[in-house]
C-alpha cells in the first residue's frame, strides 16, 4: 500500500511508552506505528484533542454457541435497538440488532465506534471452536481472538488423575492449536462432574473432591493448568473464574486460589464477582480491599473488575450452576441450560441490575472500590464481563464513574443506602482517575496483561490502532464518541461518520507440542464425543485475516 | 483435505475417510466413501445407514444445462444476469430454504437479502419454527449428542419416529451407543416413546405411551403439575388417552433417573398447539431440573436447517422470518415466513436456495410462485426450480463442495467433499449475484439522483 498519515497536535496518552499527556506527532506507515513519515505526509490535526491506543477488552462474550442461544432466546432485546445498513462510498456495511446481545456486525461496528480495536472472546468449549470463529468472522473491524474452555474436560482429568504431567501439557498445546484459540480459561473448575452427573449439584471448596474422580480437586486442576500454561510460554496466562461466582464469603475462595498460583501468573476474571464477604445464602458484604490488598502485594496477579452496570443484562457463562441459581433472583422465567459433551456446560438467563436492590447496589459498589483501591492500574484492568455485568457500550459512563468523583457521588447517593452506607464514606471514593490511568486500563494494561506486543501503545512496531477523542468535560460524552478510530491505519471513524469498513484479524497462538499426543486424545475422542477426532481440529479453511501470536518459549 | 483422509487405493479410485453424510440431521461425520474417479461414482459408502447410502450411491451428475432461463438452456453468465435483474427490481422479494447448503452459501445469502431490502426465511419455518418461539418464551435446557451418549440413563423419545428419520440416532447417539457411564449401552439406559400411534421406533422402546391425537398439550401440562406435586384428576385419561398411574409412574422415572432426555419431534411442533406444545416440553424438562439432570431436545431433519438458523441468528439476531425493507432486521412469524408470504401473494420475487417449497408449500403459496419471477438454485430439477424463472444448476454440497454444517445438536462439522463438480457451488452464485446486483443498485441510485437534479434544474 505505502500509505502514510501523521497525527499532530494532539495530546498523546501513550503510559506504555511514558507519555502522559504530551503533545506529539504519531506517524503511521502501510498499517503500523513508524518513527517518522515523508514530510509532504496527510495528516489528521488533533489539536485540542486526545490521543490513545485503540482500546482493548481482554474479557467478553461476544461470539459462539452461547452468545447465538441468547441472541435468540431475546427478539425483546433486539426490537428497540437496531442498526441500519449503510451505503458508503468505498464500502457498504451490514444491517444489524442490538440490546445487550448485538448480532455479529453490530458488535464490531459499536466497539469500534466507541473507539476499541480488539475484543477477545473468553468462553468456548473447543468442540465448538469452529462456531465462534465463524461468528468472528463476520465481526468487523476489530481484531479479536478467543479462549477455551479447559477446566471441566474429562480427558484431562484422566490425565491428572493419572498424573500424566507432560501429557497434559501437550494436550493443552494441542488443543490451543488445533482450536486457533488464545489461551486457556477455567471456569468453575470441577464444577461440571457434580452438575450433569449429580442431580445438578456443584462444587464449592477447592479442596473437595471431584465427582467421579477422587484424586482431584478445584486446586489440583487450577496448579496443573497454571504450570501447562506456564511451560507452553502462552502469551497469556491461565484465566480464572474462580469457583463460587456471587455467592456471599466467595472471597476466600478467591483468594484462595490467587495463593495456589504461589507467585506463578494467573489472570482472574470479573473479580468483582468474588470479592463478597457474608454468609452463604445471606446478603453478601464488600471484601473489596482485602482482594484490592492481595493483588496490590503480589505482581504475579492480574484481573479485570467485571464491573456491574445497572440496567438490563444478560447473564451468559460456562457455569451453568451459577445460571440455575440466578433463576432464583430473576422474574424472567427463561432459563437455558447448554451442556456440551466432555468439555462444558452453560447457562443463559435475561438479567437486569437495579438501583433499589441491595445486592445490585452492592455489587456496584464494589467493583467501584476495586477500581479505587487498586495501587497498579496495570493490573486491575476495565471489564463488565460483557453482557453479563453490563454491556460493553455502557464503558464510558463507567469511565466517567471513574473519572468524576461528583458525578459517582450522585449515582452513590441514588442507589440503595442500606448496601453502600460504609463504602460511600470510605476515603479511597474520593479518589479519581486520571485519562492516563484510563488509557491504562481500558488499552495499555489489558494489551501488557495478553502478551500483545503491538496493541495498547503507540511506540514505533505497533498496530496503527488509534482513537482520538474531543477533549470533554463530560467524560462519558467525550469515550463514547470518538472523532477519528484508526484500525490498521486506516480511518474508520473519520469526523464522528462511520467511513470505512475494515475485516479485523483472528488472534490466536500456536504452541508447540509432542504429536505422539494425538494418539492418546484420539481413543479418547472416537469414544466419548460424537465425531472424528479427525474432524475435530479447525482446518485451516477457517483461516483468513489472521496473527499468530508468537509464545514465549 | 489431508493427505492421511484421502488415499488412491488404485490407479482409479480413492477413498475419503472421515466425510459427512448430510442426508438428516444426524450429520454422521464417519462416512468412508469409495470413489471410482474415472466413472465421477461413489461406488461404498462404509458406516452410511439405508438413506445416506442411497444419498451417496445414487449421486449422479445429471448432465444439465448451467441455467435454465424460462425453461431454456443459458449459461451461468446469463443466469446470475437474470437473477441479479429481478433482485434489483424487485420491491419485496422473499428469499427462502438454506437447510441444504452450507454455512458459507447460507452467510452470503443473508448478506444478498441484506443488499437488496428482502425478507428471508429457512424451512424452520415448517419444522422446528415453534421450538424457537417456544425457547423465545421458556428458554431451555439442552445438551450436545455426546453428553446424551455419555450420561443418559432415561431417554424419551415424543412425536417423532427417529427409526425411519434419523437411522442412526439410536445407535449412534441414545439408545445403543456406548459411553461414558452407560458402558452396557441399553441395558443402562430406559427408553419411552410417547405418540399417537405406534411407529418403526417403537419396539425399541421399554415404555410406550400412546396419547390421544391433538393431546399432547394436555399429557405434557399434567406431567408438569404432577412434577410440581400438583394434584390431576384422574379423568385426565379422557382427554389424554393416558391413565393417570402411566403418569405418575413417568414422572417417578423422570425425577429419579440420573440424567434425562426429552427428544421431540414434529409430532409436537407442527401439531394442535405447536409452539404452546414445544413451550410445554421444553417447560418440563426445566421443571425437572429442580430434582436431577434434564434436558429437552428437537429432532431436525434436514442435514443443515441447525446452520441456517445459526447464519440467520448471529447475523440479524432472530432465526427466520427476517424482513429487511427498513435497512435493519425485523422479525415476525406469520408475517415474515415465507408460506404466509407467498400464500398472501406478498412477494413480488423469490430466491429460493436450496429448497423445494413448490413440493410442499400450500396450493395457495405455490400458485402465487408461479405468477412471479422466481430464481431457484439446487443441484436438481426441483418441482420449484420447473415453475421458476431462473434455474441455476450448483453443485452438491457435502459431495462436491465443502464447508460447514451444523448438527441439530449445534455441533459445527467441516465437510469433506469426494467428488468434483462442474456445475459452481451455492455459494460461488450467490457471490456472483451479490456482485452483479451491488453493480445494478449503484447504477440506479445514479440514475436516479441525475434524475432529481434534472428535474430540479427545471
Ligand atoms: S443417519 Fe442420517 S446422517 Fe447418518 S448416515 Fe443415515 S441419513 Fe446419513
Ligand atoms: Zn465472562
Amino acid at each position: 500500500m505505502g500509505s502514510t498519515l501523521r497525527i499532530v497536535n494532539g495530546r498523546v496518552y501513550d503510559p506504555a511508552n511514558n507519555v502522559d499527556g504530551k503533545t506529539r506527532d504519531i506517524c503511521i506507515k502501510d498499517g503500523k506505528i513508524v518513527k517518522s513519515v515523508p514530510p509532504k505526509t496527510k495528516t489528521i490535526d488533533a489539536k485540542g484533542m486526545v490521543v490513545m491506543p485503540g482500546g482493548v477488552d481482554i474479557h467478553c462474550h461476544i461470539a459462539g454457541a452461547k452468545a447465538n442461544i441468547a441472541r435468540k432466546l431475546q427478539p425483546d432485546d433486539h426490537r428497540r435497538d437496531v442498526m441500519r445498513r449503510l451505503d458508503l462510498k468505498k464500502i457498504n456495511t451490514r444491517s444489524g440488532t442490538g440490546g445487550t446481545v448485538p448480532s455479529t456486525f453490530t458488535t464490531g461496528y459499536r466497539y469500534a465506534t466507541m473507539g476499541y480495536t480488539t475484543a477477545m472472546e473468553a468462553a468456548v468449549p473447543p468442540l465448538l471452536a469452529r462456531h465462534t470463529i465463524e461468528e468472528l468472522e463476520d465481526t468487523p473491524v476489530i481484531d479479536k481472538g478467543f479462549y477455551i474452555l479447559m477446566g471441566n474436560n474429562v480427558l484431562l482429568y484422566q490425565m491428572l488423575q493419572e498424573g500424566r504431567h507432560e501429557e497434559i501439557r501437550n494436550a493443552v498445546a494441542w488443543w490451543i492449536d488445533s482450536t486457533k484459540s488464545y489461551t486457556t480459561k477455567l471456569v468453575n473448575p470441577g464444577g461440571d462432574e457434580p452438575w450433569k452427573g449429580h442431580r445438578n449439584a456443584t462444587i464449592t471448596q477447592l479442596n473437595d473432591k471431584i465427582d467421579g474422580f477422587e484424586q482431584l480437586t478445584p486446586r489440583k486442576i487450577i496448579t496443573s493448568m497454571v504450570s501447562a500454561v506456564e511451560d507452553l510460554g502462552l502469551p497469556h496466562p491461565v484465566h480464572i473464574h474462580c469457583n463460587n461466582l456471587g455467592h456471599s464469603g466467595n472471597y476466600k475462595t478467591t483468594l484462595e486460589t490467587m495463593k495456589a498460583a504461589d507467585g506463578r501468573r494467573i489472570h482472574v476474571t470479573h473479580i468483582q464477582f468474588h470479592s463478597y464477604g457474608g454468609k452463604p445464602d445471606e446478603n453478601p458484604t464488600s471484601k473489596a480491599p482485602a482482594i484490592a490488598e492481595y493483588i496490590n502485594n503480589n505482581p504475579n496477579i492480574s484481573a479485570d473488575v467485571g464491573q456491574v452496570m445497572f440496567g438490563k443484562s444478560t447473564s451468559m457463562t460456562a457455569d451453568a450452576p451459577l445460571a440455575w441459581m440466578l433463576t432464583r433472583y430473576s422474574s424472567d422465567q427463561r432459563w437455558v441450560n447448554a451442556d456440551t459433551e466432555c468439555e462444558s456446560g452453560c447457562g443463559i438467563i435475561p438479567f437486569a441490575y437495579q438501583e433499589h436492590v441491595y445486592t445490585h447496589a452492592l455489587q456496584w459498589a464494589i467493583g467501584l472500590e476495586l477500581f479505587l483501591l487498586s495501587k497498579d492500574p496495570w493490573r486491575m484492568v476495565l471489564s463488565t464481563d460483557h453482557p453479563n455485568g453490563g454491556t460493553f457500550t455502557s464503558y464510558p459512563r463507567l469511565i466517567r464513574t471513574l473519572m468524576d468523583k461528583e458525578f459517582r457521588k450522585e449515582q452513590m447517593n441514588s442507589v440503595n443506602q442500606k448496601a453502600v452506607a460504609k463504602i460511600k464514606r470510605a476515603h479511597h471514593m474520593e479518589r479519581e482517575y486520571t485519562l492516563q490511568e484510563i488509557a491504562i486500563v481500558t488499552r495499555a494494561g489489558p494489551a501488557r496483561i495478553l502478551g500483545l506486543k503491538n496493541k495498547g501503545h503507540l511506540g514505533p512496531g505497533a498496530d496503527a490502532d488509534i482513537t482520538i477523542y474531543d477533549e470533554h468535560e463530560d467524560k462519558e460524552l467525550m469515550f463514547s464518541a470518538p472523532r477519528y478510530v484508526l484500525k490498521d491505519g486506516k480511518l474508520i471513524i473519520d469526523n464522528h461518520e462511520f467511513k470505512n469498513n475494515h475485516e479485523g484479524k483472528l488472534l490466536h497462538v500456536s504452541p508447540d507440542y509432542d504429536e505422539g499426543i494425538k494418539d492418546v486424545i484420539r481413543p479418547f475422542v472416537e469414544d466419548f464425543y460424537t465425531i472424528k477426532f479427525d474432524n475435530y481440529a479447525v482446518s485451516d479453511n477457517y483461516i483468513h485475516h489472521h496473527e499468530v501470536i508468537p509464545t514465549t518459549k | 483435505m489431508s493427505a492421511a483422509t484421502e488415499t488412491k487405493t488404485e490407479a482409479n479410485t480413492k477413498t475419503v475417510e472421515n466425510a459427512t453424510c448430510t442426508f438428516c440431521g444426524c450429520l454422521c461425520d464417519d462416512m468412508v466413501l469409495t470413489v471410482d474417479v474415472d466413472a465421477h461414482k461413489i461406488t461404498k459408502a462404509k458406516n452410511a445407514c439405508v438413506l445416506g447410502k442411497a444419498l451417496f450411491l445414487s449421486h449422479e451428475e445429471e448432465d444439465r444445462p448451467f441455467a435454465l432461463i424460462d425453461g431454456k438452456p443459458a449459461t451461468l453468465k446469463e443466469g446470475v444476469e437474470e437473477a441479479a435483474q429481478i433482485l434489483t427490481n424487485a420491491r419485496f422479494p422473499m428469499f427462502y430454504g438454506m437447510s441444504d447448503t452450507t454455512c458459507e452459501a447460507q452467510r452470503q445469502n443473508v448478506a444478498l437479502v441484506d443488499m437488496v431490502g428482502g425478507t428471508i426465511d429457512s424451512t424452520t419455518s415448517v419444522c422446528h419454527g415453534p421450538t424457537g418461539m417456544a425457547l423465545q418464551g421458556v428458554g431451555e435446557s439442552t445438551a450436545t449428542l455426546g453428553e446424551i451418549k455419555n450420561r443418559a440413563d432415561l431417554v424419551i423419545y415424543w412425536g417423532g419416529n427417529p427409526a425411519e428419520s434419523l437411522p442412526r440416532h439410536f445407535a449412534r447417539y441414545a439408545v445403543t451407543a456406548k459411553g461414558m457411564y452407560t458402558p452396557r449401552r441399553k441395558k443402562d439406559r430406559t427408553i419411552v416413546n410417547v405418540d399417537v400411534r405406534r411407529t418403526k421406533s417403537t419396539p425399541v422402546a421399554d415404555i410406550f405411551i400412546q396419547v390421544k391425537i391433538g393431546a399432547d398439550f394436555e399429557l405434557l401440562w399434567a406431567l408438569r403439575a404432577l412434577v410440581k406435586g400438583r394434584k390431576v384428576a384422574p379423568d385426565i385419561e379422557k382427554r389424554t388417552g393416558v391413565s393417570l398411574e402411566t403418569m405418575q409412574d413417568l414422572v417417578e422415572r423422570m425425577k429419579n433417573c440420573r440424567y434425562g432426555v426429552l427428544f421431540f419431534g414434529m409430532g409436537l411442533s407442527m401439531t394442535r398447539g405447536r409452539h404452546f406444545n414445544a413451550a410445554a416440553i421444553l417447560s418440563l424438562a426445566s421443571d425437572l431440573n429442580e430434582y436431577t439432570h434434564f434436558i429437552a431436545t428437537p429432532m431436525r431433519g434436514h442435514g443443515n436447517v441447525s446452520g441456517a438458523d445459526m447464519v440467520v441468528s448471529w447475523q440479524t439476531g432472530y432465526p427466520f422470518a427476517v424482513n429487511f425493507s427498513r435497512g435493519y432486521p425485523k422479525f415476525n412469524p406469520g408475517e415474515f415466513t415465507a408460506t404466509d408470504m407467498f400464500a398472501r401473494g406478498d412477494a413480488d420475487a423469490g430466491l429460493i436456495l436450496a429448497a423445494d417449497p413448490g413440493s410442499n408449500f400450500s396450493q395457495y403459496a405455490i400458485d402465487h410462485m408461479k405468477k412471479i419471477p422466481m430464481i431457484v438454485l439446487d443441484p436438481k430439477l426441483t418441482h420449484t426450480a420447473k415453475l421458476a424463472k431462473v434455474a441455476i444448476t450448483t453443485s452438491h454440497y457435502g459431495i462436491n463442495t465443502g464447508g460447514t454444517a451444523y448438527r441439530s445438536d449445534g455441533v459445527p462439522i467441516e465437510l469433506r467433499p469426494c467428488l468434483e463438480s462442474k456445475y459452481p457451488s451455492d455459494e460461488e452464485v450467490i457471490r456472483a449475484i451479490y456482485k452483479r446486483v451491488e453493480q445494478l443498485l449503484k447504477a440506479k441510485k445514479k440514475t436516479k439522483s441525475a434524475n432529481n437534479k434534472r428535474r430540479k434544474a427545471a
